[in-house]
């Protein structure tokens, strides 16, 4: 049996879940170069148009800051159910687990509407350069949030199942991380991508 | 190394967080979209409160200085610094870099 630490909160209680956090903020890290190597090819590309919809045409401030808000709320609910967490309460963590998810598939909702509204506005990803380096880099975007709700389901179940242990805490707290991580990319989608971009 | 019993009966630092990062977001709009500053600027404007409310969540959120919290930092500083130079680098080579020659 590995060494317990009782004095730490219970996701940091073995030497595994101390590493396994620790390997977690390294992937982050590649992740952060990832979205990079995105934003370098839409900063390029931004202004080849090539005769399709100019950005101006296209965002919509109302959409864009509904999907902002329900991102950064969920990414709030989330904080909130560590907080319950750490307090030894599973029913405040499921809680708020489950409001953060309802929230990020209410995000996944608004973004795939509007790029079924932009391909109908003839917008699709073969229109133009700045299109391509658009939908790529939301598609990844939009994908790891819909990966994050699959997990998140996965570890409820869990949570469910074996009620709070070290192993079930360290679990939630490292998708706790990743979907943090999923706001801090859409802060910068939002100002560069998107807010840089509109009229006024 | 964090705290297990941290004594604060209501999570008040999140809520200082969540509406901090309300306030950066809106200061951003207003700051693009009902100003007259020149676009440089405003880019400067909406790009630092960007990276400050990325700042927030690694703190405020994401407990980044909790567990090995000192490599935790240096790698999250490292991963921004490759993801400057290579967004900024691939950005300035392809826009005004390659105007000189």
């Amino acid at each position: 049996m590995a060494k317990v630490d009782k004095s730490l909160p219970l996701e940091y209680q073995t030497e595994q879940s101390r590493l396994n956090i620790l390997g977690f903020w390294i992937f982050l890290g590649a992740e952060v170069v990832l979205f990079a190597t995105l934003f370098a090819a839409y900063g390029s590309l931004k202004d080849n148009f090539a005769g399709g919809p100019t950005p101006a045409e296209l965002f919509k401030l109302k959409d864009v800051m509904i999907e902002t808000l329900l991102l950064l709320t969920s990414s709030f609910t989330c904080g909130i159910a560590i907080w319950y967490m750490r307090r030894q309460n599973l029913k405040g963590l499921l809680t708020w687990l489950i409001i953060t998810l309802a929230l990020g598939a209410g995000f996944v909702f608004v973004e795939v509407n509007e790029f079924i509204h932009y391909v109908h506005e003839g917008a699709t990803m073969q229109t133009s350069a700045f299109l391509s380096s658009f939908f790529v880099l939301l598609g990844t975007h939009g994908l790891h949030v819909s990966i994050g709700i699959g997990w998140a389901i996965l570890i409820i179940i869990q949570l469910m199942k074996h009620g709070l242990t070290p192993t079930t805490a360290r679990k939630t707290f490292i998708i706790s991380l990743y979907w943090h991580f999923l706001d801090v990319v859409w802060i910068f989608i939002f100002t560069f991508v998107y807010l840089a971009r509109m009229g006024g | 190394m964090a705290k297990n019993h941290e004594n604060e009966k209501f999570p008040i630092g999140h809520i200082a967080g969540f509406i901090v990062s309300l306030l950066l977001t809106f200061a951003a709009v207003g700051a693009k979209l009902y100003t007259d500053l020149p676009m440089i600027t405003v880019m400067w404007i909406i790009g630092a409160l960007a990276v400050i409310q990325a700042i927030l969540q690694l703190f405020m959120f994401m407990h980044l200085t909790e567990g090995e919290g000192q490599v935790q930092t240096i790698n999250i500083i490292y991963a921004f610094f490759c993801a400057i130079v290579v967004a900024g680098g691939t950005i300035w080579v392809m826009t005004s870099g390659h105007v000189h020659y």
